[in-house]
């Protein structure tokens, strides 16, 4: 089991470790800076901090956080003169930082919707044109945010070149060979939130976050805006998941890295209000791909608790005993019996946006 | 030499402080800079060098472009603007 959390948060990144006192925070890094991303790969540790005035910068450490180097962030190429586009190509948010499963690769998704590739365990970038120069990205639309959001990159441990990623709002895109080429595919998933005529249209969809099962990576679910969906055939066709409990609104989902029949969320009201429903904090868990939903709320707040948990703030880790979740409102809680019962961090950490086992 | 100062926010992350450097416009000197410390043109520049959104810079009491020209006796202020939060 991992002891070890890696917390993002509004003012700093937070090491946390179970200790044979429980968990608790260890050290905290770049105090006061908003931390977007993290990833421990390999050794290192990378953090993308959003500056605010002074922009996206990225550090990473080789020695387990005691010292850190900054590394070039990805920059957004000379835009054309002239040429009609929705936003600027500027970098606003690294978003996420994935391990490409081959020595050196990473992966950046971003917003406004770049995503960029690195083979130099992130000491330089580049914007993967065949994504970005695709006609169809220009169709994509902000969701929660100003401009589009590329959150979720879901490498095929089988055959690296096989990627999918999901978009908020901009659907699920697919390449079989590392990025040269990408094709749309969120065939079954509708959007509510459009006209009738353009509820299936694949481009329309509000991915919100999209994971895989490990050891069955044809197995993906996703937090979609209006509901869950599932896919066997590697997220090409979804089916939506109807039994979702309390409510089929939330951001975060988790998968079982060996059951790709078990995944967790953290539902809340829909859109106009965003946050837990009746004031209570639960989890749901499925064990049978969907066909039944459990709610737990055991050490969960059940009072008056506004904690909405964002896309990148719900993790497993690798034997799917363990869970960690952080909060809108600073709340972190753990789990080492696989959903069932919850124990808060004793912190109160400033709002949590990502956060993952190390 | 123009003169360049930054706000002490950026001094958090970066060794940066009032210096003199050559150019005979804004932008010039901010390049001039650069050279020096590589780094700082992502703090002040965004990807298109463009001056950041939430940076202002001043000369003379006046919020300037890159391309505002520049006296050898003029001070160049590298400031945070409020529109930051």
């Amino acid at each position: 089991m991992s002891d070890r959390i890696l917390a993002g948060t509004r003012k700093g990144l937070f090491d946390l470790r179970r200790r044979a006192g429980g968990w608790d925070v260890e050290k905290v890094h770049f105090l006061g800076d908003p931390v977007t991303a993290v990833l421990n790969d390999a050794g290192t540790l990378h953090a993308a901090l959003d500056l605010g005035h002074f922009g996206v910068k990225l550090w990473a450490s080789r020695d387990d956080g005691a010292s850190w180097e900054e590394r070039p962030a990805p920059l957004y190429p000379p835009q054309p003169e002239g040429a009609e586009e929705p936003y600027p190509w500027k970098l606003k948010t690294v978003w996420t930082i994935e391990p490409g499963l081959v020595p050196g690769v990473l992966w950046a998704g971003t917003i406004p919707g770049g995503l960029f590739r690195s083979a130099d365990d992130g000491r330089s970038w580049e914007l993967v044109r065949e994504l970005w120069d695709h006609p169809g990205r220009k169709k994509w639309m902000g969701g929660g945010a100003e401009q589009p959001g590329l959150h979720s990159v879901s490498v095929d441990p089988r055959n690296p070149a096989r990627i999918a990623i999901g978009v908020s709002t901009g659907g699920v895109w697919h390449t079989e060979d590392g990025g040269r080429s990408w094709e749309l595919g969120a065939k079954g998933m509708y959007a509510e939130y459009m006209p009738p005529e353009n509820r299936y249209d694949e481009i329309a969809q509000d991915a919100h976050r999209i994971a895989r099962c490990a050891a069955a990576p044809d197995h993906l679910w996703c937090q979609h805006h209006n509901g869950v969906f599932r896919s066997e055939d590697g997220g090409r066709t979804w089916t939506e998941v109807t039994s979702m409990q309390p409510s089929k609104f939330g951001f975060a989902v988790a998968v079982h890295p060996r059951d790709p029949k078990t995944a967790w969320f953290v539902p809340a009201v829909k859109d106009e209000t965003r946050v837990p429903v009746d004031g209570k904090l639960v989890v749901a868990r499925t064990r049978d791909g969907g066909a039944t939903v459990e709610v737990m709320r055991e050490g969960l707040p059940q009072r008056h608790a506004y904690d909405l948990v964002w896309r990148h703030a719900l993790d497993v880790d690798a034997t799917g005993e363990r869970l960690a979740m952080g909060s809108t409102s600073g709340g972190v809680w753990i789990s080492e019996d696989s959903g069932e019962s919850w124990r808060e961090l004793p912190a109160r950490l400033p709002p949590v946006s990502c956060l993952r086992f190390a | 030499m123009p003169c360049i100062s930054f706000t002490g926010h950026l001094r958090r992350y970066l060794p940066v402080a009032t210096v003199e450097v050559a150019g005979d416009t804004v932008g010039a000197a901010l390049s001039a800079l650069f050279e020096r410390e590589p780094r700082l043109r992502g703090y002040v520049l965004d990807d298109q060098g463009e001056i950041r959104r939430h940076v202002a810079i001043f000369v003379g009491g006046e919020r300037r472009a890159l391309a505002h020209p520049v006296k050898p006796e003029d001070h160049i202020y590298v400031l945070q603007a409020l529109s930051g939060g």
